[in-house]
């Protein structure tokens, strides 16, 4: 069981699941999503893996052979989904995304925009070759941009990171990302504070409007996402008083149908160690799978995997306020009556 | 001591404790004309909302009306000018009565 700061009686999810009647087991494992490393340029003030400059935590080489050895020998996976830190900051992180697309995988990144002009804050190696490198082995891009302007985003990830983020998407339209071929470029918005997301459909329309209006630059899909409790978002509430309030919060919107919807139900997360979690939130949290013996990528077994129970604790509701939240957006669009089980 | 709390307004429902079938009837009023897209959108009314609760100086409304701004997706540009509109209604209904004191000044003989 996690322990009682993460599961918060207060908050009971597990109970609250009940109380709907769901039962919130595995589905498939289309996505492996790799976390490999919390080396950061930035250091936000919501990042739920406490990514900066001074962490040093990398995934070896040996460990990503692992994971190809994963993709390559399970068809039914069918996206690698980088993220970090900033998952750049590997130094096998090129390796990786060539050799997943030797296996025809479908490769995420979840860049960070501005780690392009930073580059490697230990090492200073250059990244500027980034947006030609997405492009050429057409890579899906999703970005962070908490807002279309500058005060919001730089209040959330640091002073200048909007006007530089917006150069970097620039270099990426630049590359024909987010216009009308293959190249995928998707944002992702997070509030700024202890409030809920606005809807998905209306928020990207004002995105699409306000950022081609004053900078000329396109994306394709903005993705709106909750802020998670724990780690520096949850310390930058109970520093201003507001986590309880903030739980109740998400508590209260609780919505059955987004959490049928729930991300962890159609993936695995791997640590920068090649350890296994139901979701990037339970990774950062330590809430390995696996009950008397915690799995790693080396235990890797496809059925043991889908007869797992998925670990849920008091941060879940984060997943299933409102329209729900997961690393594609929201999961039940306006309209909708359904989930999305993607 | 300060007489508003804000998590007092976590409290409002306790209003219906007695006379609650009104409580009721106020509570799906006030849903309807807020909380929903109509002819109008969320954020809208949420904008109205936030600049009504200044005008009022209504500190649960501000707080209520701040989050439903920022949850519909509005910003502080447009959260300020919103006050600013409700903030100029009522300049202009100060002013306005400077019209009553020039037909009084008149009548003065000023």
């Amino acid at each position: 069981m996690p322990p009682d700061h993460i599961n918060d009686s207060r908050y009971p999810f597990v109970e609250t699941l009940k109380q709907h009647r769901l039962t919130l087991a595995p589905v498939s494992i289309e996505t492996l999503q790799v976390n490999v490393g919390k080396l950061c340029n930035q250091a936000c003030h919501h990042c739920h893996v406490d990514a900066s400059p001074y962490r040093t935590e990398i995934m070896e080489r040996k460990t990503i052979d692992r994971c190809l050895e994963i993709l390559r020998d399970h068809p039914a996976i069918k996206n690698l989904d980088l993220t970090g830190g900033a998952p750049e900051l590997n130094p096998h992180f090129d390796d990786f995304v060539i050799e997943a697309k030797k296996l025809g995988k479908h490769v995420m990144v979840r860049h960070n925009l501005t780690v392009t002009f930073d580059g490697n804050p230990r090492t200073k190696e250059s990244k500027q070759y980034l947006p030609e490198f997405f492009a050429r082995h057409g890579v899906e891009v999703i970005s962070s941009l908490p807002y279309y302007q500058e005060y919001f985003t730089d209040k959330q990830r640091g002073q200048g990171v909007f006007n530089k983020s917006i150069e970097s998407l620039k270099l990426l339209n630049a590359q024909g990302y987010g216009k009308e071929g293959a190249l995928v470029l998707d944002l992702v918005y997070n509030p700024v504070g202890a409030f809920l997301p606005a809807a998905q459909e209306s928020l990207e329309a004002d995105f699409k409007r306000e950022l081609s209006k004053k900078f000329g630059v396109v994306f394709n899909r903005l993705y709106t996402i909750t802020n998670m409790p724990i780690h520096r978002f949850r310390q930058q509430l109970e520093r201003l008083g507001g986590y309880e309030e903030y739980m109740t919060k998400l508590v209260n919107a609780f919505n059955p149908s987004a959490a049928v919807g729930v991300m962890c139900r159609s993936m695995i997360s791997v640590g920068y160690d090649g350890a296994l979690y139901d979701c990037d939130f339970n990774q950062m949290l330590e809430m390995q799978i696996g009950n008397s013996k915690p799995l790693t990528v080396f235990d890797f077994d496809c059925d043991v995997l889908i007869k797992r129970r998925i670990r849920f604790a008091s941060h879940c509701f984060g997943c299933t306020a409102g329209a729900g939240s997961s690393c594609g957006g929201e999961i039940i669009h306006e309209g909708e009556s359904h989930a999305h089980t993607n | 001591m300060n007489y508003y709390e804000s998590k007092d307004l976590g409290r409002f429902a306790d209003v219906g404790q007695f006379a609650g079938n009104l409580m009721k009837k106020f509570f799906d009023y006030y849903h309807e004309a807020t909380g929903t897209d109509g002819a109008l959108t969320k954020r809208e009314k949420a904008l109205i909302g936030l600049a009504v609760a200044h005008s009022r100086q209504c500190p649960y409304c501000i707080d209520a009306f701040t989050t439903q701004c920022l949850e519909t997706g509005s910003n502080p540009e447009q959260m300020t000018e919103a006050v600013h509109v409700a903030a100029a209604l009522e300049a202009g209904m100060t002013l306005i009565h400077a019209v009553q004191m020039h037909n009084c000044l008149k009548r003065q003989g000023g």
